[in-house]
């Protein structure tokens, strides 16, 4: 079965405590359909879980198929490196059907973000070389399209409906 | 029940002038396809995964065996010879049919991971029953940047060669193999008929046949 061969660490985006019992792992892109579909789903196992469980997102874009996915894992990177990581994420998500134009930079602006360096920072790929890691790392661990989930290190073959995941990912916890 | 419904139920060799030809068709072929063909690609997961895994078709070629020739349409009007490529790793991955939502994940894929796939100087070919015709609709409507060659007529003849051909259901198994530039496999995979096997296993042999 595939597993994840890049470690969860500190270069990582993640939420929870790092010794949670369960990590989970999306390997995501920020037009995918899918993902936007499983991103109110996710936060809602996070809230089921809690303290048990870390949520670490990393960048999988599907360039040829969607044209802005690769702008929009930039942004979200440029974001992180000013701490707004997370935000970014969830803003990109609320807003995927209306990616283009200046939105990135609208976007960037509600987080107090400088729309001109983040435009900059998108001319000179800067963030390029980070996406492409992820999308490496992704490719080596068996990501077969997007969303896909590893829990604990293993890829999640299964659908990634709420009780599926809840399902699975309690499989993980030891009984009292 | 056939592996198609299964899938909707789911819900988700040559002398030398013609290997001159065949190896600047190949190199033609490499470059991107231009098409103003513009629609959704479905690499994203609209099925559900299947929990069970399926029989798996234990006769496929191993790592060792010298790689059958073949010389199958690439297009309508021409030909690609897997010899026209010796020289450089290839990536031979038969797969059921165009169109299904499974098999497009798994071509989609590979279009968006051939930059890795190039990194090591390796070709990747798909191959299916499907004619040239339909192969051609597909990889333009899929904007695919590499050739899916039509194991049409006699059907499934080179699959067959591979051990990758499904006689029940008349379609390619989902079946992967590397071949090094000698022209002999040197790894070898074949996944369950509605698994999207990934590109892991791929990447990881042609890490071992450079090492």
């Amino acid at each position: 079965m595939a597993h994840l061969r890049i470690p969860v660490g500190p270069e990582d985006h993640t939420q929870g405590k790092t010794d949670a019992l369960i990590t989970l792992v999306e390997y995501g892109d920020y037009q995918c359909p899918h993902c936007g579909r499983a991103y109110p789903i996710v936060k809602a196992v996070q809230k089921h879980f809690g303290d048990r469980l870390r949520f670490v997102f990393r960048n999988f874009p599907l360039q040829e198929a969607h044209p802005w996915a690769e702008a929009a894992a930039e942004t979200a990177e440029f974001a992180a490196a000013e701490g707004k990581f997370w935000p970014m994420h969830d803003l990109l998500f609320e807003n995927q059907n209306r990616f283009g134009g200046e939105l990135f930079a609208r976007l960037g602006s509600q987080l107090g973000l400088n729309p001109r360096s983040l435009q900059q920072a998108l001319d000179d790929g800067l963030f390029a070389e980070r996406v492409r890691h992820d999308f490496s790392g992704g490719v080596r661990s068996g990501v077969n399209g997007t969303p896909t989930f590893f829990i604990n290190g293993q890829r999640h073959d299964r659908d990634f409906e709420f009780d599926t995941l809840v399902e699975t990912l309690s499989l993980h916890i030891p009984r009292k | 029940m056939s592996w198609a419904l299964k899938l909707e139920g789911r819900q988700r060799d040559v002398d030398g002038a013609e290997r001159k030809s065949n190896r600047q068709l190949a190199s033609a072929l490499m470059k991107p396809i231009k098409t103003h063909f513009r629609s959704a690609v479905a690499l994203e997961k609209t099925v559900v995964r299947p929990s069970t895994q399926g029989v798996q078709n234990m006769s496929i070629l191993s790592p060792g065996s010298l790689a059958p020739s073949f010389d199958l349409p690439v297009t309508p009007d021409q030909k690609l010879s897997l010899d026209a490529l010796r020289g450089r790793p290839v990536i031979l991955a038969f797969y059921p049919a165009d169109w299904s939502p499974v098999c497009g994940d798994q071509m989609a894929l590979y279009n968006e991971v051939l930059s890795e796939f190039h990194r090591f100087h390796a070709e990747i070919l798909g191959i299916s029953v499907d004619g040239p015709w339909c192969h051609q609709a597909f990889v333009h409507d899929r904007k695919l940047r590499f050739p899916l060659l039509a194991d049409f007529e006699p059907k499934g003849a080179t699959a067959k060669k591979y051990g990758a051909y499904r006689d029940v259901e008349g379609v390619c198994e989902r079946a992967l193999f590397v071949i090094d530039g000698a022209g002999v496999i040197r790894w070898s995979y074949c996944s369950p008929v509605a698994i999207n096997p990934g590109a892991d296993g791929i990447i990881e042999a042609l890490e071992q046949l450079r090492a």
